[in-house]
């Protein structure tokens, strides 16, 4: 009779009952980030309903405790890389929202000069690798990342985001066996929203814990935490982050989640495949709330504190769209400008009619 | 200038290269330990060392591999990925369509992907259809590569080293049945430039456009055409198939009038259907006849010996289209 083999390498994240032992600096940063992404995508939407944003707009309502978890306890000198729900990533690792923000407009400003939209941000100086939206297209590419690193023998790490989806596909098990076996310095972050766009993953994944997915592979740490809470998120992604950066070593950590919103702008936030009521009691985990509570109790920030906070960041975002609104168009006469690094000659000899 | 084969040129490319340069690794299925499935990297594992970062075997997972590459180069490598053939690399479509041509325009040029993805395309002999495809139309289709297809050893060590070079992603596509044959190489550094086409063959009749294999069934055919008609064909090979150096075909179609474009890959879409298109709208004035084609046959290929002999294009295919322009055909 066959038998479900051992599962390796699972790891308990730290106990994090004393805050991680972060300063109360850090905590604030923590949550301020939190709450700059949850205003930036109200913001977001706003203007995708008002015609600003076009194409397709995924929003993160609800999952911000993993990006602020993941993204923060990297070094300026390591990567991040991710899927297409990208705009509080690319916040977080530090893109001015103002620059975030003339992005979806299409502008000029835009931190991918209005070439990428919501689904392509990138930032060199911040190491911020985009915004990819071939589902685990990015999860191999993330693992050469890792390879460069140890080409040169660095101590970076590379920070691989993506969602639930991706655990099925088999770009994921490519690069997950080449990142074990080559021992590439990549923390994989799965945020499990469990849903795939409109399906349940569980309807379509044969594995009832993602984590286990990673268990098949040597070399690789996997964790299961819950992605509502920053402080577990946080404590997760650094122990692999160290592991990483020490050992030369891949991890991956799954972070249960949930979106409040629809796949994107384009879809209900409920509907025929999840209830009313089932978002609504998820919002009463809510990562924000959870953690504003969390940093009152434990006396780093008062209520007023909260409530200046959410003034600053609200302006922020206004700021941010002001900018964008201000920000010019690209000129249709730099339409080849981007698509080769160097001069390309003829490439608009058939122009056909433009 | 010695003579050596066009495996050999291509060794000598990748060895010179990444010597010169140490962000330069190779990977890809059997490269290294095995000695290359075709022998284009034998010898290199052992040349560096025995250091599987610079040559690195992968497994079987060529999406995987590729994106790995894509992201090497995004970090500033310059990796070389081999696809043991171009068939295979239909399961990296997503990396080098998706992500290696698209990066650069998505992140508004801050991020460019210097990678060279080679190995061979074309039918060899009797592999059937999953086997013998030519992805030159599939890969030249799409802005943001590059691609590459050397008929001879000196352009394939000059076309590869300039591949390595390049700071775009770069498709070169070799031949399986052209690995064997030689041809005169210079001793010095040189490097053929991307985007040139070649005068293989001077003439002043009708001009035949052609690359990689297809550049010795033009000449082949140039010679029979000499002989038969006392006709001189102009033989321009294009060698990089993005950019197309359409201005050398052009120069070439004002001089002779007639044009024959062969390609080894199917018919619609092709390369060929390209280079006529530049053609009548640019040299409308100057030809003398239609533009004739000739491609592999509109089907995959079948496994048969002599089914294949008819799907593959020759050089009698060529005359016969040579003819037909020249009007030779006619009663």
């Amino acid at each position: 009779m066959a038998t479900k083999s051992e599962k390796k390498t699972k790891a308990d994240p730290k106990e994090e009952a004393d805050l991680l032992g972060l300063d109360e600096e850090e905590l604030r940063r923590l949550l301020r980030l939190m709450m700059l992404g949850r205003r930036f995508e109200e913001k977001a939407a706003e203007a995708y309903q008002t015609g600003k944003i076009g194409g397709f707009c995924h929003l993160y309502m609800g999952q911000e405790a993993v990006a602020a978890g993941a993204i923060t306890p990297l070094r300026d000198d390591d990567h991040v890389i991710t899927a297409y729900r990208d705009h509080v990533q690319a916040i977080v690792r530090g893109i001015d929202p103002k620059a975030v923000m003339a992005e979806l407009y299409g502008r000029v400003d835009g931190c991918s000069k209005g070439q990428g939209g919501s689904m392509h941000m990138f930032d060199r100086s911040l190491n911020f690798m985009g915004g990819h939206a071939i589902v685990g297209s990015h999860v191999p590419i993330a693992a050469g990342v890792g390879y460069a690193i140890r080409y040169r023998g660095g101590d970076q790490v590379c920070l691989c985001l993506f969602g639930d989806s991706v655990v099925n596909g088999g770009p994921f098990h490519e690069a997950f066996n080449m990142a074990a076996k080559f021992e590439l310095p990549v923390v994989y972050v799965c945020e499990n929203n469990s849903y795939g766009m409109g399906t349940d993953i569980s309807r379509v994944a044969a594995v009832e814990d993602l984590a286990d997915r990673a268990c098949a592979y040597e070399n690789m740490a996997s964790y299961s935490v819950d992605g509502m809470d920053v402080l577990a998120v946080r404590g997760a992604v650094q122990e692999a982050i160290d592991r990483a950066r020490e050992e030369h070593l891949p991890a991956f950590i799954e972070a249960h989640c949930y979106r409040y919103m629809g796949h994107s702008m384009a879809d209900p936030a409920h509907g025929t495949y999840r209830s009313r009521e089932e978002v609504e009691e998820h919002r009463q985990d809510d990562p924000i709330l959870t953690f504003r509570r969390r940093l009152i109790d434990a006396g780093v920030v008062s209520e007023e504190d909260y409530d200046a906070m959410d003034r600053e960041v609200i302006e922020e975002v206004e700021q941010a769209a002001e900018f964008a609104e201000q920000s010019p168009k690209p000129d249709f006469g730099d339409i080849y400008e981007y698509v080769y690094s160097g001069e390309y000659p003829d490439i608009d000899r058939r122009d056909a009619w433009r | 200038m010695a003579v050596i084969t066009y495996r050999e040129a291509l060794n000598q490319a990748l060895r010179e290269e990444m010597e010169r340069d140490e962000s330069v690794f190779l990977m890809g299925e059997e490269v290294g330990e095995y000695d290359g499935a075709y022998k284009v990297s034998k010898g290199l594992l052992d040349h560096f060392d025995g250091n599987e970062w610079r040559v690195r075997d992968t497994p079987i997972a060529e999406n995987g591999f590729a994106a790995i590459g894509v992201g090497a180069a995004m970090a500033g490598l310059r990796p070389i990925v081999e696809f043991m053939t171009f068939n295979f690399s239909l399961l990296a479509f997503d990396a080098v369509v998706n992500s290696a041509a698209k990066i650069h325009q998505m992140s508004g040029g801050q991020f460019n992907v210097p990678i060279v993805f080679r190995g061979p395309g074309g039918a060899a002999i009797q592999l059937a259809a999953q086997h013998s495809q030519v992805p030159d139309a599939w890969y030249s289709h799409v802005p943001g590569l590059k691609v590459v297809a050397p008929a001879t050893p000196k352009d394939a060590k000059g076309l590869l080293k300039s591949a390595v070079r390049d700071d775009d992603p770069v498709v070169m596509i070799e031949g399986e049945l052209l690995y064997n044959i030689k041809g005169e190489v210079p001793e010095e550094e040189y490097l053929v430039p991307i985007g040139k086409a070649e005068v293989k063959r001077e003439g002043t009749d009708l001009t035949i456009v052609a690359h990689s294999k297809m550049v010795h069934q033009a000449l082949q055919a140039a010679d029979t055409l000499e002989e038969k008609h006392d006709l001189r064909a102009e033989v321009v090979d294009l060698r990089t198939l993005r950019p197309l150096d359409i201005d050398t075909v052009l120069e070439s179609v004002r001089k002779t009038n007639r044009v024959v474009v062969v390609e080894e890959g199917w018919p619609q879409g092709g390369i060929g259907a390209q280079v006529a298109d530049d053609v009548q709208r640019e040299a409308f004035d100057w030809l003398d006849a239609p533009v004739a084609r000739v491609a592999g046959l509109d089907v995959p290929m079948p496994y048969a010996r002599n089914l294949e002999k008819q799907v593959f294009p020759d050089a009698k295919h060529v005359v016969r289209a040579a003819e037909h322009v020249c009007y030779l055909d006619q009663d």
